[in-house]
């Protein structure tokens, strides 16, 4: 089992197509939504995670690429600049996904990137500055 | 056990204190009780590190040739008060750039100034025969100019809310972001660490109090503006419930360092300062050190709705701070996550750091000349024709 991040482009005629329903039905693949962008008449962005087996996840891209889909894995990141960070724990809050939280013993900033979904909440709510969005 | 300043004083330089920070002491009267520490304890060290708008600077630039009476004033296009004495400005810490808005503010320049950075000085003035120039543009920093005097009106407040958004969207305030239909809950205070919870009758904070300000020596000056001591206590602990005292504080901004203070910038709301505040609590008897000894679980704070936008906020409760610490609050049935704004890692180090310098005998406890008032309130602005 393995699991990859991917950002989809739709061209416009597609964006009404089931496409995540044949992910799931034809490849067996676990989808997890992070993010979506999709507009009638508009190109859609939909960004994904894919969890499931190895060559499975393989099948589904290339099935994804013969639906004019354009695909690529996620550069996407969040940068915590330590020097920066004062620990407070504002970010903790807003953050949905529980990837950001405070050591119960130290109470310093703790980020588990796994369970991050790129969301950019933390970004504004962090008062120093310390939180980036990386591309 | 009793114990006066003095002796204690003399324990330090003899380097015999026992000096605890905040949460240690919490620790040892919780396995060994607070006998032990009133026998045991002389001082304990108690810090907050939190966003403190009533901040700022008096800055003295020193005359140009010709001189010139600085009237309207801008440090990196940022407003400063120019209405004392001719090359005297007080600069706050919530006052905006006239360019960059709700990024950069006040409390940047003042940041910005301790790293030693170059800062813009533009000033406009009438002319007047003493003071002839009408215009000056030049820079500054720390070195060049003669004091730069850090004044806090109001500094580490005794207590603070916790705010929640009941409305439908999010608002953002200088509690931070708060997401709609009590989506979170911030709190902004160090609690168990915080020295006006620590010392709720201001028995040995008052003026004159030795402090750890922002990374060096300052003192309390005043009471600080808004002190409210009649807000509701705890009938057992005799800490509020919800904000009371405040202190004004004073410091030499020259010898500060930016590990413990550092601009903010609240989205939506603007700028403000964390400023890292330690205070000493002398243990002269024992019933400072059962003061001292109060941990989080005892310590409350109330729960107000910031989406009504009045004076007076509806209150949704009360919460401990072990509660708030823990990550999540129960609010009328509803789990709610919470989020400090204040840092408690960041207070936790200043406790060790003033603790650090007492036990190295670079700092001695200094009694107040004054105490604080007790019986005061915190009047509103009612309105005249």
């Amino acid at each position: 089992m393995t699991k990859k991040r991917v950002v989809l482009t739709f061209p416009k005629d597609l964006v009404s197509s089931p496409i995540i329903y044949h992910l799931v039905k034809d490849y067996d693949l676990v989808t997890n939504i992070l993010r979506a962008q999709i507009m009638p008449d508009e190109e859609g962005k939909v960004v994904l995670e894919l969890d499931g087996d190895k060559s499975n996840i393989e099948k589904g891209l290339k099935f994804l690429k013969k639906q004019s889909i354009h695909t690529e894995l996620l550069g996407q990141d969040i940068k915590i600049y330590d020097d920066k960070c004062i620990n407070c724990g504002a970010c903790t809050s807003v953050c949905l996904s529980e990837a950001l939280s405070l050591n119960k013993k130290t109470f310093e900033l703790e980020f588990d990137r796994s369970k991050c979904i790129l969301c950019g909440l933390c970004l504004n709510t962090c008062p120093v500055k310390a939180i980036e969005i990386t591309f | 056990m009793n114990r006066t300043y003095a002796e204690i004083n003399e324990k330090i330089k003899k380097g015999k204190a026992v000096v605890l920070t905040a949460e240690e002491v919490v620790e040892l009267a919780r396995t060994k009780g607070v006998k032990k520490v009133a026998e045991e304890v002389d001082v304990v060290t108690t810090a907050t590190f939190g966003p403190m708008c009533s901040s700022g600077v008096i800055l003295n630039f020193g005359h140009s040739d010709p001189p010139i009476k600085l009237q309207k004033v801008w440090l990196n296009n940022v407003p400063a008060y120019g209405g004392v004495a001719a090359v005297d400005v007080y600069l706050g810490a919530t006052e905006l750039s006239e360019i960059s808005g709700l990024k950069y503010g006040g409390a940047h320049v003042i940041e910005d100034l301790i790293r030693g950075e170059d800062i813009k000085l533009k000033s406009i003035s009438e002319g007047t025969d003493c003071y002839p120039r009408k215009e000056i543009n030049t820079s500054i920093n720390l070195k060049s100019i003669n004091q730069a005097i850090m004044i806090n009106p109001r500094n580490a407040y005794q207590n603070y809310a916790v705010a929640v958004n009941t409305s439908d969207s999010t608002i953002y305030t200088y509690m931070g972001t708060l997401l709609p239909r009590m989506g979170n809950a911030n709190y902004c205070n160090a609690g168990q660490l915080s020295p006006l919870i620590k010392d709720p009758l201001y028995r040995t904070i008052g003026i004159g109090t030795r402090i750890f300000f922002c990374g060096t020596v300052g003192y309390v000056a005043w009471e600080g503006t808004q002190h409210n001591p009649s807000a509701e206590r705890d009938p057992r602990t005799k800490i509020p419930y919800s904000p009371a005292g405040t202190l004004c504080l004073i410091g030499d901004l020259k010898k500060m360092s930016t590990n413990y203070l550092r601009a903010a910038s609240f989205y939506g709301y603007g700028t403000t300062l964390y400023i890292g505040v330690g205070v000493p609590i002398p243990v002269l008897d024992e019933q400072i050190a059962e003061a001292v000894c109060v941990s989080d679980k005892d310590i409350y704070a109330t729960i107000f709705d910031y989406s009504v936008q009045k004076r007076s906020r509806p209150k949704l409760g009360r919460v401990s701070y072990e509660q708030l610490r823990s990550g999540e609050i129960e609010i009328k049935n509803k789990t709610v996550k919470t989020a400090s704004l204040s840092s408690y890692a960041k207070a936790n180090n200043i406790c060790k750091e003033l603790k650090n310098w007492i036990k190295s005998r670079k700092f001695y406890i200094q009694e107040p000349i004054q105490q604080l008032p007790l019986d005061q309130t915190f009047k509103p602005l009612a309105e005249t024709r």
